[in-house]
């Protein structure tokens, strides 16, 4: 058996390996060193953020938490940035989920950035979270005609009829951004379809979402959707623009994504090795086969 | 008698039977609503007592429906006067008989997988229907079918789908309602059953129908290790790139709805995927006369009606 | 033969037209919904007949020592865990709105077992199934992606520009270009293949899909394909 043919033949595992050592070597540096590679953002994550930066205070915004632990990787930083800009921003937050653990997940976001960092809001009044309800698009339809059916407490079991922040909320048309974190179904795409398309212009739309779903979502920009940020690197876009316009110290949990630019850089630089290599034991094989 | 029988068959009677239980239901509500005449008229906002009982917003929509099923209807008319479409050749579906054939030869059995969503998807309707067809093959065969299912109404749904195919092939002793089983709703928990029982029980064959997120890769790459034969069918845009890298043959988006048309050969079925090449047909006239007027607009912007007749394109499709 | 063939039929059908009537008829749109949450009904009842087939499909395997069946007595044992620490709220304490209520509080904040179950449990596991990915990705690139003609060296090529272009190596290897051809910027690459390609070529796979769902549904409400029934399906 000769070189190329081993090498064909290679166990998986080794690949395995390198991928391990191509992701956690530089966790670990930048663990140390704390240090991150500078962003440049493209114009879907930068509308993201003016998308937001155009709220005046005080205005209604709704959140959705379409995700769960499995994506958090690539979806909280995303999730946490948001919430980060529109509490800095002094909108008035609402939160729901439309997956059985989205709640937990808008719960956990809740605690990281608004009851650690601004504890002035008071729930229920500038930020509440309605918790996860079930019927995937059913809900979205629901909404379009009375949102307080959908939604009829809220995760602590308050009546949102009496909720201050849901005072004078009739439909979802009432808020005027839709901010959307998924990573699948129901998510983004059924959001545009069923409540963006239906609201004729009323609700903005921005979204985030998996690397895996943002090729099905770009269509729908500049159009349905006002923003994207897609994966980790659309985060890392996000993220830097939402620290620079806020400035000073920047606490590490606000920089998870570009934390997690190196660990993409690295694998997908093996990603691209692999490829080339395997290409060359390819068209060497032919040769062989040829000759 | 014998005539009713035969109009039961008939999909003109179902239609006619729809709708005239839509119409009694508008009448009965329409009943409800005068009844409740003054609290209604106080309740309702007051732009919406002007508009009437029709959404006027969803035209374009309900006029490509209409033009898709009168073209539907036509195409299977048609192909019942004795002139069914020809349609090409699918290679992943010349392939599942191979397939199966394959299963049976090593002794080992079939694995299907109909997706991770409920029947509430047409992705997991269209992949029942496969199991049932591999089902009714595989019980020729004499192989084994497992199908291990991520939603209990799956599982009762594909139980139920096997046991008719069973019997439809005349193979009712075929039937093991226990290898067709509920694992966990939970997605990746599902995925992780799923990989154990490939990596111990080594399936010759593994079918993947239905609608599929990301545990597509880690099934069709753990099938690759086995040296498992993979046909995949998902209408997942995004998951289809990693069905296409790893699996040996893909039905892609369309050919997976047409599967089951395609594998009944009957001309009924075959009729209406024509119908839905219509559509695609005058989808793909709007996008050419869109773009060149669009574009013609966009050189000749003091040209008004240009942009009048490009904004009722677009409203035509629903925009 | 009526129970098993044509009731199921008459209500696939009758549901299908009423939930695509209510669509376009205001008076009639809550039906569309009510229907759907019929569904939601159906399902979280069929969800008992899941749990017994767990039980039942685990139990077996215990009692046959069949291969693996140690993973059996774990998913039995975590099963019944999480569903007495769920149902009967152990450890969970009262809400604060409602403190003489036994059964107020949530089980799912991370004070209570069962929010330690998910916290450290769930969360965990969740994720690593989830990084798998990363792992199968890399394999499969080095095994399937080959240039073995012109459209796949094409798409091999594209597949650089993205994978360049979405991290700091695309910025490190085209940022000297200058201003005037910025759009041959890897990282201005990507987000251009991305924004006019992959979307042309995603429209048409979408357009092709929504007609083919068009189609599939059209062919069950009319009852001209009952193979989801099984058997076969005869029209």
């Amino acid at each position: 058996m000769n070189m190329v043919d081993r090498l064909n033949a290679l166990d998986r595992r080794w690949v395995f390996l390198l991928m391990g050592l191509a992701v956690a070597v530089p966790i670990l540096w930048i663990g140390i060193t704390g240090n991150t590679f500078p962003e440049t953002p493209t114009p879907a994550a930068a509308a993201v953020f003016k998308a937001v930066e155009d709220q005046p205070e005080g205005t209604r915004v709704l959140v959705a938490f379409d995700y769960d632990p499995a994506s958090a990787g690539e979806l909280q930083p995303m999730a946490t940035a948001l919430l980060h800009q529109c509490a800095q921003r002094k909108l008035k937050i609402v939160c729901i989920a439309l997956w059985p653990l989205g709640g937990n997940m808008a719960q956990q976001t809740i605690a990281e950035v608004i009851r650690a960092d601004y504890p002035a809001m008071r729930e229920g009044e500038d930020f509440v979270n309605l918790g996860y309800q079930a019927g995937n698009e059913g809900v979205m339809k629901v909404v379009l005609t009375d949102f307080k059916k959908a939604f009829p407490v809220d995760a602590r079991g308050q009546a949102t009829a009496d909720l201050p922040i849901l005072q004078g909320v009739q439909t979802v048309k009432d808020f005027p951004l839709l901010l959307n974190v998924s990573a699948g179904y129901p998510g983004s795409k059924e959001w545009v379809q069923y409540v963006v398309s239906a609201s004729e212009g009323k609700v903005k739309m921005v979204a985030g979402c998996t690397g895996v779903q943002s090729p099905q979502m770009y269509p729908y920009f500049p159009g349905q959707l006002a923003g994207i940020l897609g994966a980790i690197k659309g985060a890392a876009e996000y993220e830097s623009l939402v620290n620079q316009s806020i400035g000073g110290d920047v606490a590490p949990k606000y920089r998870e994504a570009q934390r997690r630019m190196a660990p993409q850089l690295f694998g997908h630089l093996l990603m691209v090795a692999l490829i080339v290599a395997g290409n060359t034991l390819f068209f060497m094989g032919r040769k062989g086969a040829r000759a | 008698m014998r005539n009713v029988r035969r109009n039961f068959r008939s999909p003109w009677w179902w239609l006619a039977i729809a709708i005239g239980c839509a119409v009694g239901l508008i009448l009965q509500t329409r009943r409800a609503h005068a009844a409740d005449g003054v609290e209604a008229a106080a309740a309702a906002p007051a732009a919406e007592s002007h508009q009437g009982i029709f959404n006027e917003n969803r035209l374009p929509l309900l006029t490509w429906i209409i033009g898709i099923g009168a073209a539907t209807t036509y195409f299977v008319a048609r192909s019942r006067r004795g002139k069914p479409p020809t349609i090409r050749r699918i290679a992943a579906l010349e392939a599942v008989n191979e397939a199966i054939g394959r299963a049976t030869e090593m002794g080992r059995p079939v694995l299907f997988i109909p997706g991770v969503q409920d029947m509430d998807n047409i992705q997991t309707v269209a992949g029942i229907t496969m199991l049932g067809r591999v089902a009714r093959t595989a019980a020729e065969y004499d192989a084994v079918v497992e199908a291990p299912t991520c939603r209990s109404l799956v599982m009762e749904a594909a139980r139920e789908a096997v046991q008719a195919s069973c019997l439809a092939a005349g193979r009712p002793d075929a039937y093991q309602p226990d290898r067709i089983n509920y694992i966990t709703d939970e997605q990746f928990g599902y995925v992780a059953y799923v990989g154990g029982k490939m990596m111990r029980e080594k399936p010759a064959t593994c079918f993947y129908m239905g609608c599929f997120f990301a545990e597509s890769l880690i099934f069709s790459e753990t099938g690759n290790s086995i040296g498992a034969i993979q046909i995949a069918g998902t209408a997942e845009s995004s998951q289809l790139p990693f069905f296409v890298a790893a699996c040996d043959y893909t039905l892609i988006g369309e050919e997976f709805f047409a599967a089951s048309a395609y594998l009944s050969g009957e001309p009924d079925q075959l009729g209406t995927l024509q119908g839905q090449d219509a559509g695609k047909l005058a989808v793909l006239a709007f996008i050419v006369i869109g773009t060149v007027v669009a574009t013609v607009a966009s050189l000749a912007p003091s040209a008004a009606w240009l942009g009048d007749f490009s904004a009722l394109l677009q409203k035509a499709m629903g925009g | 033969m009526m129970l098993t063939r044509a009731i199921p039929l008459w209500i696939a059908v009758i549901g299908g037209m009423v939930m695509l009537v209510s669509a376009f008829l205001k008076p009639i749109e809550g039906l569309g919904e009510n229907f759907a949450d019929a569904f939601n009904v159906i399902a979280a009842i069929a969800s008992v007949l899941g749990a017994g087939s767990l039980l039942k499909s685990n139990l077996s395997s215990i009692s046959r020592r069949d291969a693996g069946w140690g993973y059996a007595v774990l998913v039995l044992f975590t099963f019944i865990i999480t569903l007495v620490f769920g149902l009967a709220k152990i450890g969970v304490h009262p809400s604060h709105d409602f403190p003489t209520a036994a059964f107020s509080g949530k089980q799912e904040t991370p004070d209570t077992p069962f929010g330690w179950l998910y916290e450290y449990a769930m969360v965990p596991l969740t994720s690593t199934m989830f990084a798998l990915l990363a792992f199968y990705v890399a394999s499969a690139a080095f095994r399937a992606f080959r240039a073995k003609n012109l459209e796949a060296g094409l798409l091999l090529g594209t597949a650089f520009i993205v994978l360049l272009g979405r991290t700091f190596a695309g910025v490190v290897l085209t940022g000297w270009l200058p201003e005037w051809a910025s759009g041959l910027r890897l990282e201005n690459l990507s987000v251009y293949i991305m924004q006019v390609f992959n979307t042309a070529g995603n429209r048409a796979i979408i357009i092709g899909i929504a007609l083919g769902v068009a189609a599939t549904s059209l062919r069950i409400l009319l009852g001209v394909d009952r193979s989801w029934m099984g058997g076969g399906g005869q029209s």
